[in-house]
């Protein structure tokens, strides 16, 4: 059953949210030992939530549009009471005394929170590897990484564990484990979707996105988290987004331009298996009524410079705060300051610690201007190039990641590796704008290959017009 | 030291002032904003700098900014959020936000009472720390058993105006502090409770020798509670930087820490241990760029500044704006300005306002005042008399005539004025004989000493004024 079909079906009396929800946690029991998608389950709190559901639709309330739904969310949105850990040492123990806006969005809506899932810690990795807890496996293929960070999420959807859940995406972090798991992963337009309680790694690229096994399912959730929050001062003074036409609407005139550079252009390291599925969803597009043609997006290929500068910098401030002095745990030591350097020293895996270090550095007096200065204007060009892209094209598309789902261990020595795993997906972050990630085909090694749809700021109906004509076209082959 | 080691030398001061901003919110979120309190119970996620919390801008923060930006003749401008970052316990998200390259407010000026003005670079939002106490060794950070930190006054709005270096002495310096502060209470900005922590003055000194363009190297001295503190640390400042000069050493900037006991100021940091503050824009926060009309609308709706209140009453009164300010300073200008319009002495109003309302008005009302304003100026009540019954006005309020009466304060009959200064007179022949044979000085001597003579006799109960007409009109006939 899609996600989109429980409420119905539990408002019919066809079934109840107790029933879908053990059908969920039995899958989780199953093997959830083998993958690690989570953090914590939340079991009991989901059947009592369940049955509170079942009996106010007894009742004949109508609970809302997600009524019964299970939902995994990523562990760095606050949770009221329930550990929210980053998958940090740092956090351990650290219950928030409050509900992220969009939790509180969900719960209105009905959905069921069935658990917190794994992450590279705050959200800094592509392989879900970097996690305190240990890494989560990628459901169809165990050997390999879910990708990252939001693996946790991306598992959860293509294990079965719940057919809905939210993920944050600073760089990729959505879409890219969507890709490498076979599901659909959605980064709306920054601002569309509150941050309030989403744990910051870096503040103006992080948005909180849907996980679904559907377009229309990724829809319906995006639906619910979105609208303006006047507790987000960055997010978009709009209502709630309202997707439905766009699931039906056909591609029919859209003018698409794939980004040459990310499609086998400038940058390398796109395998050909994936350039090949990207080659299928032109023609899919194509025969669809689009007018598809190669375009250049020339700064596209500066992305990762600047996000390597931009994120670590705000990083390195908004991770600041974990200083032992006021939550989390706490490494005594002789004086204030030592007791910080040692629960910082304690608390923070590698890779936390490298980019604190990155952007500490690239803020420092003198070399402000040379790093993050010139980044910054990097991100302008980004901006620019986007501007005029969309000046001729109504969407945009390339892969979503250079490979299917690799090894684990494959990356783990070698950083810069990893960080190109977000080649394709990093410029709409620095610019804003909205990508989807939809399942397209499989690479030579039989894991899913996911195409980018790109779209300009405010532009999700556009983009989900083509995410539903890739869907279709994809189902169809198989 | 002594006190001529300053002479030849010219001492350059430049002050920064942190207000808190009178909101009933904090500068970022909803919790509270009061002084005082249990400690950690106006807090919030947002004050506490939890994960996951975000900043919303308090919009009467910002209006009362714009005040403080057009009362000093500022630029109203776009502005942007910045952190400052450093690590500190009662910095809860361990940065401030602030804002750095483009304040809110900037290139203005305070003028003193006496007409100079003095350079204002910028005044900008930013967000007030919490309160550490250090328990156990002496109370330093570093040699503490433990410290507890108190978050109450975490993410309270403050303005920080930012003087230009144009101060020369301990003297300019109060008094721009004092005006500054008057101006805040006056637009309801900040209670400007230096005491309290309400306005805070760090203060950046250099000397240099008289003629001399260029700048000495400064050093800023912090911890500075008292109008009285800020004039004793400048003093001292000044003289050890002289002292350091003449010996042929150099003056090392420094932020150094004023010890209100010793009466000395200490090296906090060097310029070399001076943070990083790695400043950038805050990406929470949008640019905040208010709108014309609402600069417009709060202009229009500013209450009057000291300045022009001080003009105002010396119009009045006429008397020098310099001679109003203590008036204005009390912020009993409007009070005397209601008196004097009654048509009561405008100089008997400031003199009692002046001298004798130590602790405000009371229940003295304006009316009440004006009488008794008339009743001196008429001759019915002595200027001792007078203040005796004000002092009852105050306290208790009441009728000024009847008040008199109780106090047994019957206007004498000139009649017996007059025949007790002829008394007088015959008493003592040869200091009449110099009152009327005198010049203006020996006259003037004279009267004061039959003056004198009189109130004696009548316990202070006679009128001086009157007691001088009769004896001008004696010496005449």
């Amino acid at each position: 059953m899609n996600a989109r079909e429980i409420p119905t079906a539990i408002r019919n009396g066809e079934t109840t949210a107790k029933e879908v929800l053990e059908t969920y946690l039995e899958a989780i029991h199953n093997r959830e030992e083998e993958i690690h998608a989570f953090n914590l389950v939340l079991e009991e709190e989901a059947r009592n939530e369940a049955e509170r559901i079942d009996t106010l639709t007894a009742e004949g309330e109508n609970l809302g549009p997600l009524t019964g739904i299970p939902v995994a969310i990523k562990d760095n949105i606050c949770t009221q009471g329930v550990p929210t850990t980053c998958s940090s040492k740092i956090l351990d123990g650290w219950r928030p005394p409050y509900d992220a806006t969009i939790i509180g969005r969900l719960r209105e809506a009905g959905a069921v929170i069935v658990g917190k899932t794994n992450l590279d810690e705050f959200a800094m990795g592509a392989s879900t590897e970097n996690s305190a807890f240990g890494p989560t496996r990628n459901p169809l293929d165990t050997t390999r990484v879910p990708g990252g960070s939001s693996g946790g999420s991306a598992a959860a959807v293509a294990a079965g564990f719940a057919p809905l859940a939210i993920g944050s995406d600073t760089g990729g972090s959505i879409r890219q484990p969507a890709a490498l798991c076979g599901v659909v992963g959605v980064k709306p337009t920054y601002g569309r979707v509150s941050r309030y309680g989403l744990v910051a790694f870096a503040s103006s690229l992080d948005q909180i996105g849907p996980f679904a096994e559907t377009v229309a399912d990724a829809a319906l959730l995006l639906e619910v988290i979105s609208g303006h929050d006047p507790l987000d001062t960055t997010s978009i003074p709009e209502p709630p987004l309202d997707l439905s036409t766009a699931l039906t609407q056909g591609v029919e005139g859209l003018r698409i331009g794939v980004i040459d550079e990310l499609s086998g252009g400038a940058i390398e390291g796109i395998s050909d298996d994936v350039l090949e599925c990207l080659e299928d969803a032109v023609q899919a597009l194509t025969s669809a009524g689009a007018i598809v043609e190669r375009t250049s997006v020339p700064s596209t290929v500066y992305g990762l410079s600047a996000y390597y500068v931009i994120a670590p910098a705000e990083a390195s401030s908004n991770l600041a705060r974990y200083d032992g002095v006021r939550f989390g745990p706490r490494v005594d030591a002789k004086t204030t300051s030592e007791m910080m350097v040692a629960t910082r020293t304690a608390g923070f895996g590698d890779e936390v610690k490298r980019r604190i270090m990155l952007g500490t550095y690239a803020l420092s007096a003198g070399y402000y201007d040379a790093y993050y200065g010139k980044s910054q204007k990097v991100r302008t060009l980004i901006m620019n190039d986007f501007a005029n892209a969309y000046k001729k094209y109504d969407l945009l598309l390339s892969p979503t990641a250079p490979t299917t789902a690799f090894p684990l261990g494959d990356k783990t020595e070698d950083p810069l590796q990893m960080y190109l795993q977000d080649i394709c997906t990093i410029s709409s972050n620095l610019a804003g704008h909205p990508a989807m990630s939809v399942p397209f085909g499989k690479g030579t090694d039989g894991l899913p290959v996911g195409i980018q749809v790109l779209a300009s700021a405010m532009d999700e109906h556009t983009m989900f017009r083509a995410g539903a004509v890739l869907e279709a076209s994809n189902q169809g082959k198989s | 030291m002594t006190d001529d080691i300053l002479d030849g030398w010219e001492t350059v001061i430049g002050l920064e002032v942190h207000a808190e901003l009178a909101t009933n919110t904090k500068l970022f979120s909803s919790a509270r904003n009061v002084f005082g309190g249990e400690p950690n119970t106006n807090i919030d996620p947002v004050s506490l700098g939890l994960p996951g919390s975000l900043p919303v801008l308090n919009k009467k923060a910002v209006e009362l900014a714009i005040r403080v930006g057009l009362a000093l003749n500022c630029r109203v401008q776009r502005s942007v959020f910045a952190r400052k970052n450093y690590f500190y316990p009662d910095m809860p998200k361990a940065y401030q936000i602030s804002q750095f390259d483009l304040p809110i407010n900037e290139g203005g000026w305070l003028e003193l009472p006496d007409g100079r003005q003095i350079g204002i670079e910028r005044a900008h939002l930013e967000e007030d720390t919490g309160k550490s106490s250090h328990v156990g060794g002496g109370g330093r950070i570093h040699e503490a058993d433990y410290s507890l930190v108190d978050y109450n006054r975490a993410g309270v709005p403050l303005i920080e105006i930012v003087g230009a270096p144009d101060l020369r002495s301990a003297d300019d310096a109060r008094e721009y502090v004092s005006e500054l502060r008057s101006i805040l209470v006056a637009i309801g900005a900040s209670d400007g409770k230096m005491e309290e922590g309400s306005m805070r003055v760090d203060c950046n000194v250099s000397v240099r020798p008289h003629g001399n363009q260029e700048f000495g190297t400064r050093c800023e001295v912090k911890n500075i509670n008292s109008l009285r503190s800020l004039g004793r640390a400048i003093e001292y400042e000044a003289r050890r930087q002289v002292d350091i000069i003449t010996s042929g050493q150099k003056v090392e900037q420094q932020t150094r820490h004023w010890d209100e006991a010793d009466g000395r100021t200490h090296t906090l940091r060097s310029k070399e241990e001076a943070f990083d503050y790695r400043y950038f824009s805050e990406p929470d926060l949008v640019p905040l760029d208010p709108s014309l009309e609402w600069i417009a609308e709060i202009q229009e709706s500013q209450p009057p500044l000291p300045r022009q209140r001080r003009i105002d009453l010396a119009k009045a009164a006429e008397i020098e704006p310099t001679d109003a300010a203590l008036i204005v300073q009390k912020d009993l200008d409007e009070f005397a300005l209601s008196v004097i319009k009654k048509g009561a002495d405008a100089s008997r109003v400031l003199v009692h306002l002046a001298n004798n309302l130590a602790d405000g008005v009371g229940h003295l009302t304006v009316d009440a005042f004006a009488t008794l304003i008339h009743l001196e100026t008429n001759g019915d009540l002595s200027a001792t008399q007078a203040k005796t019954v004000l002092a009852d006005l105050v306290d208790k309020g009441g009728d000024p005539t009847q008040i008199a009466a109780d106090h047994g304060f019957e206007a004498m009959d000139t009649s017996e004025l007059d025949a007790l200064i002829e008394s007088i007179i015959n008493e003592n022949p040869d200091d009449w004989t110099a009152f009327v044979q005198g010049d203006a000085e020996e006259r003037k001597k004279k009267s004061g000493f039959f003056v004198g003579q009189v109130m004696k006799v009548t316990k202070g109960q006679a009128d001086g004024k009157v007691v001088n007409g009769i004896l001008l009109r004696r010496a005449e006939n």
